[in-house]
């Protein structure tokens, strides 16, 4: 038996891959070197050794933050280019790889120069927006003024000309300097200042100027057409341009300064038309020149833009890469001496020698005098899980990752998960037609492979991407199911020859009330199609499935328990395979497995027997006569024994581990009490920081008691509630077919029977919309759901522990992908 | 409400309760602070927020840093957690947040209008006003003259205005007046706040009115000692002090004829959960106050998060933000400064 368990090929998902705990000396000049290459290559990881000290107390703190400071540029740049709207595809040709010090000074001047621009073309734009809406005034509130004056005459009112100073005025300078001029027209009575204000504070503005003056003013407004950008947040914005007439030397100063609150810019406008003709031309001409100039100036920052923008992306990585190195650097130590840092880390063993070389590489590169010392150390601490996986086994491990990662070297689950799960998934959802819809979203999955794993994707679709070949091969295994339950949308089919039954007569007349005749042998695969829509369809369907499901069950049940064997003989624990495991096999199929026997013995004979009355009366006459119900010889005198066998399994999983333990412990350290105690102390001096730290395990023996007393309750319990939990297979799969059923034949058929075309495109869609999100998405989900509960409950529980850690390398690979 | 929110609560203030309890979460632990007094400039106070929730509001800040910029940094991220939440809120729990923020206007108005009264620019005291305080038309307060034409230009809009029925006076504004001004409107607010949490019952009346009447009894002892001194009558002064708390009504009588620090004290120490404040202070010693008193709201705001089902929660996390603010500010100028022997002086731990 042993020899035959030791000859097994080596399954390469089954354990997870060996590692080794290594300790790496490297001096400092080759330090940063070796540490890029090892992130090149991605097969280390390096425990941090200063876990006590906060992230600017490390060695290369400077560094780190010196990288901070330009991806923190680097992230300007690519604001400020996407800002101009420029489309930069990076070069790909190799460009050499540039020094952190080199980059570091050509960011500076890049910022520098883009700031700089900046700050330029800000000062411009200003300017022409107050032209702008000096410009949308002057056109706006002439209208205001001639209306007035007209009106103000018409009243008798002393209205002179408004007495316009031109000096001063015709030099915009004192405009760009925001110097508002109100234009008295008469120096005692009414006067008005005109201005533009954002839409949104007029109401406010209008109010606040009303309150202020109380009531004695005269407010105008209008719309300009245009949208003026907004400096501070450039977005375009509304703006209203109003006119308001005040009189008195007090108001004015009150509603500058509420102009000035409200942010409304005021522009003078002179009250002569042939004086506002000569402005609006200079003003014009004024905007043409400077719009010239911004535009000179934006073609300059997007061609300086352009030159960064070439080469941003790789300059990004270059950063990332160089502040990942450095975090790393900071978790190895100085020796003693400070000339060597000293790193350790995890790698799989297959890795060591690639490590070697790399090393030997980066001190050859660096022309280091000492090479890097590598070697491997003991470990106390479990080491990391890694399992090197492929695409297709990715998405399996994922799933059981989400439960939990295995413990070092357990048995793997993914293994059988590949196919148990895609299985058990299409049990429940046994429907070939539902199953080519769903195998021709997968290939489409997989034909935009390429072009769907470069480009980022919706967090629902990164998960259908996610898991593109686990819904591959749910499908596959979805259309074989159907085909096994002959269900095509519900519809039977007749693939795999003629039906076994025929009518009684040529009129057919009482197929569906006395019932068919069989006259020939049975269909060759799957249920006949004679069985739908007939009466006894549903209790032949239920009873086929509901079997179905139990021996899935035990199957997979008792898989759980032969890998929990496994683990025990790769961990050197016999006492887990005397003392659980073969108990735990004894009662499971003692009960169970027995059920599972009698299922095929009564498919096989063909039996009437009631096994619910077997199963039953097993237990509460064990010695009873099972009359009717025999299935075969000697099948009382068997009962009696399982039964026996059952219950002696129960105390055999209880009781013999945890004293075992104890007697186990109890020799070990029998007078050793002081020899510990020294050595511990001894090499806690030595590496005080290292992974050899001692862990004494307490001995607590009522602990180990009850977690025992736990395990095996849970354990007998757990067999009959497992197995009843497998029963979903059988619910599902009929819910599914009802469903489809009732679509096919109450929506779709009812439809198809009028005659009325719109009734019958009705029903079409409907029938439609209820297959794809009802069936294909909806069912999907709860089968999905269904499967991955039976396998972390049922399946992993009788043997996963679960309680590993990751194995998380330092790689260059990983990090530009989760730094986005 | 009334003993059963447990039944409610979670239909409208659920969802914001978590969140606000995440957010607490990210408040700096004494660790985080350890950490802090330790660093050796601006810049490591950066690179150690930045594993913190205010990482993302830092990292694009170029490298010479200013205190200034940390705080409003800091202060930014307060403000957008609240605005956050305020537009996730349904009432009565939109108006409790809006409540929040009142006091911050009402400091806000006093400080435009102590600006504009030494002539300062608008804009620049615009920029020191505390976001959360902002409303609409805060730089038209520079056109008022007095009280009343405050109130009829500009408050009237706002939610303050209920509380200007006490002030107003025809009288020009001075420092005076406008202190005295800030110490009405705060009183009428905490009155009103106050009134409102018990209107709210169940815990949130419980804790909001213990935090309260906290409150209102700092407010009077603060101006109590403030006012020593200073040509402000009894009377005067008592009508400053809210109309609840602990010391209401015995002990506002015994504090509007005090005469200097010591008095106070012997008023104060009447009452048990002031006497371990005073205690710890050297008689004639009022400068260790203001820690004393931070360092027991701190307490009693960490105790609302203790229960469940209850608005006093958003209330403790922004006041428990703004004290880790003031205490972020305090580092930065010690580091700025290297004082970093001081920097115990004023920090006050949380957790």
């Amino acid at each position: 038996m042993d020899n035959f368990l030791d000859k097994l090929p080596q399954m390469d998902l089954m354990r997870s891959e060996k590692m080794t705990l290594v300790q790496l000396i490297i001096p400092v000049e080759s330090a940063h070197r070796s540490v890029t290459y090892l992130g090149e290559l991605g097969l280390l990881q390096f425990r941090d050794l200063n876990a006590d000290k906060s992230p600017f107390q490390r060695t290369f703190a400077n560094q780190v933050k010196r990288c901070g400071e330009m991806s923190r540029k680097l992230r300007f740049f690519k604001d400020q280019i996407d800002k101009a709207g420029l489309r930069c595809s990076p070069r790909h040709e190799l460009e050499p790889d540039i020094e952190l010090g080199d980059l570091e000074r050509q960011l500076a001047e890049h910022e520098h120069e883009v700031l700089e621009m900046n700050s330029n073309s800000e000062k411009l734009r200003q300017t022409y927006n107050e032209l702008l809406e000096f410009k949308i005034v002057l056109q706006k509130a002439s209208g205001f003024l001639v209306s007035s004056n007209a009106h103000a005459i018409g009243d008798e009112t002393e209205l002179h000309e408004g007495t316009y100073s031109n000096n001063g005025f015709i030099e915009t300078a004192s405009l760009l300097e925001q110097e508002m001029r109100p234009e008295p027209l008469n120096q005692s009575g009414l006067r008005f200042i005109s201005g533009i204000i954002n839409k949104e504070k007029l109401l406010r503005f209008e109010r606040m100027l009303f309150r202020a003056t109380r009531g004695n003013m005269l407010f105008n407004q209008t719309p300009s057409d245009e949208e003026i950008m907004d400096p501070s947040t450039s977005e375009m914005v509304e703006k209203i341009v109003f006119v308001v007439f005040f009189s008195g030397e007090q108001a004015k100063t009150k509603i500058l300064k509420i102009c000035e609150a409200f942010g409304a810019n005021c522009y003078p406008v002179p009250e002569d038309t042939t004086k506002q003709r000569q402005l609006t031309r200079e003003v014009l001409s004024r905007l043409s020149d400077l719009e010239a100039t911004l535009d000179a100036g934006i073609r300059h920052r997007n061609n300086a833009l352009n030159s960064v923008g070439y080469s941003l992306t790789k300059w990004m990585t270059t950063v990332r890469r160089e502040k990942a190195v450095y975090d790393t650097l900071n978790m190895l130590n100085f020796d003693v001496t400070k000339k060597c840092l000293v790193g350790e880390g995890w790698c799989p063993t297959f890795a060591k020698t690639q490590i070697h070389e790399v090393l030997q590489r980066a001190t050859f590169d660096s022309n280091s005098q000492v090479g890097v010392i590598f070697h491997v150390m003991q470990a106390v601490e479990s080491p990391p899980t890694y399992f090197r996986t492929n695409k297709l086994t990715n998405a399996f491990q994922e799933i059981i990752d989400a439960y939990g990662v295995a413990r070092y070297q357990e048995a793997n689950p993914a293994v059988y998960s590949v196919v148990t799960y895609p299985f058990l998934f299409a049990v429940m959802f046994g429907d070939w037609g539902h199953g080519l819809c769903l195998l021709l979203g997968a290939l489409y999955l997989l034909a935009r492979e390429r072009k769907l794993s470069t480009q980022k994707l919706g967090s629902f679709m990164e998960m259908l991407f996610g898991g593109r070949y686990v819904i591959l091969l749910m499908a596959l295994f979805s259309i074989y199911c159907g085909l096994i339950y002959n269900e095509f949308f519900s519809v039977p089919f007749h693939i795999f020859g003629g039906s076994a039954y025929k009518c009684r007569d040529t009129t057919c007349s009482d197929a569906y009330t006395v019932g068919l005749v069989k006259y020939r042998d049975p269909y060759p695969f799957g249920v006949d199609p004679s069985w739908r829509g007939s009466r006894s369809e549903l209790p032949y369907l239920n009873s086929l499935k509901m079997k179905m499901s139990i021996l899935l069950g035990i199957a997979q049940m008792n898989l759980g328990l032969i890998l929990s064997f496994f683990n025990a003989r790769f961990f050197g624990s016999s006492l887990d395979i005397r003392y659980q495991f073969i108990p735990q096999m004894i009662f499971l199929n003692s009960l169970f497995g027995y059920l599972s026997l009698l299922i095929i013995i009564k498919w096989c004979t063909g039996s009437q027997a009631d096994l619910y009355h077997v199963m039953i009366y097993m237990f509460l006459s064990p010695t009873e006569e099972l009359g009717d119900n025999e299935l075969f010889w000697g099948q009382r005198p068997l009962q009696i024994l399982l039964l026996l066998m059952a219950f002696i399994a129960v105390p055999w999983m209880l009781f013999p581990k945890p004293f075992a333990l104890r007697k186990i412990h109890m020799e070990r350290f029998q007078g050793r009490t002081y020899g510990v105690l020294g050595t511990s102390e001894v090499d806690l001096d030595v590496e005080p920081d290292s992974a050899r730290g001692h862990q004494e395990e307490e001995f607590n023996f009522s602990e180990i008691f009850v977690h025992q007393l736990i395990h095996s309750i849970e354990f007998v319990l757990g067999s009959v509630s497992n197995t009843a939990s497998y029963l979903r297979l059988w619910a599902l799969s009929l819910a599914h077919s009802e469903l489809s059923t009732v679509f096919y034949e109450k929506v779709l058929l009812l439809a198809w029977g009028y005659e009325n075309i719109l009734i019958r495109l009705i029903g079409v869609a409907v029938f439609a919309f209820a297959t794809a999100f009802i069936l294909l998405m909806m069912e999907t989900l709860s089968a999905f759901l269904h499967a991955l509960r039976l396998h972390w409950v049922e399946f992993m529980g009788k043997f996963f522990n679960g309680d590993g850690y990751k194995f998380k390398p330092f790689s260059f690979a990983l990090i530009s992908d989760d730094d986005e | 409400m009334y003993g059963f929110e447990a039944l409610t609560f979670n239909i409208h203030g659920g969802y914001l309760e978590a969140i606000v309890r995440g957010h607490r979460a990210g408040l700096l632990t004494t660790a985080d602070y350890n950490n802090l007094c330790q660093c050796e400039n601006l810049d490591d106070i950066k690179m150690h927020l930045s594993a913190t929730k205010y990482g993302s509001y830092l990292q694009n800040e170029p490298s010479p840093l200013h205190t200034t910029t940390i705080v409003e940094k800091c202060t930014l991220k307060l403000v957008d957690d609240y605005k956050h939440m305020l537009c996730q809120a349904t009432e009565p729990m939109s108006t409790f947040l809006e409540y929040i923020r009142y006091g911050h206007m009402i400091d806000n108005v006093v400080l435009i209008v102590t600006g504009t009264l030494h002539e300062r620019d608008v804009q620049e005291l615009i920029e020191k006003c505390h976001p959360l305080g902002m409303f609409d038309s805060i730089a038209t307060l520079a056109v008022a003259q007095n009280m009343r034409e405050l109130y009829r230009l500009v408050l009237v809009d706002t939610p303050l205005a209920p509380y200007f029925s006490e002030c107003l006076t025809s009288e020009d504004l001075d420092d005076m007046n406008i202190e005295i001004m800030r110490n009405t409107l705060y009183k009428a607010y905490l009155e009103d706040f106050y009134k409102f949490c018990q209107k709210l019952g169940g815990a949130t009346s419980e804790i909001m009115s213990d935090l309260l009447a906290f409150e209102a009894d700092r407010r009077a002892v603060n101006i109590t000692i403030n006012s020593i001194g200073t040509e402000l009558t009894r009377e005067d002064r008592k009508k400053l002090y809210s109309n609840f708390g602990l010391l209401y009504p015995y002990g506002h009588e015994e504090l509007a004829i005090c005469e200097d620090i010591d008095q106070v004290r012997g008023v104060m120490e009447k009452y048990p959960p002031y006497q371990a404040i005073f205690s710890k202070m050297s008689y004639g010693e009022s400068q260790m106050l203001d820690k004393a008193f931070y360092e027991e709201e701190v307490r009693r705001l960490c105790l609302a998060f203790e229960q469940q089902f209850h608005y006093a929660v958003f209330f403790a996390y922004m006041r428990l933000r703004e004290q880790e603010i003031r205490n972020l500010m305090w580092i930065s100028e010690c580091v700025a400064q290297n004082q970093k022997s001081r920097i115990h002086d004023s920090v006050v731990y949380m957790f």
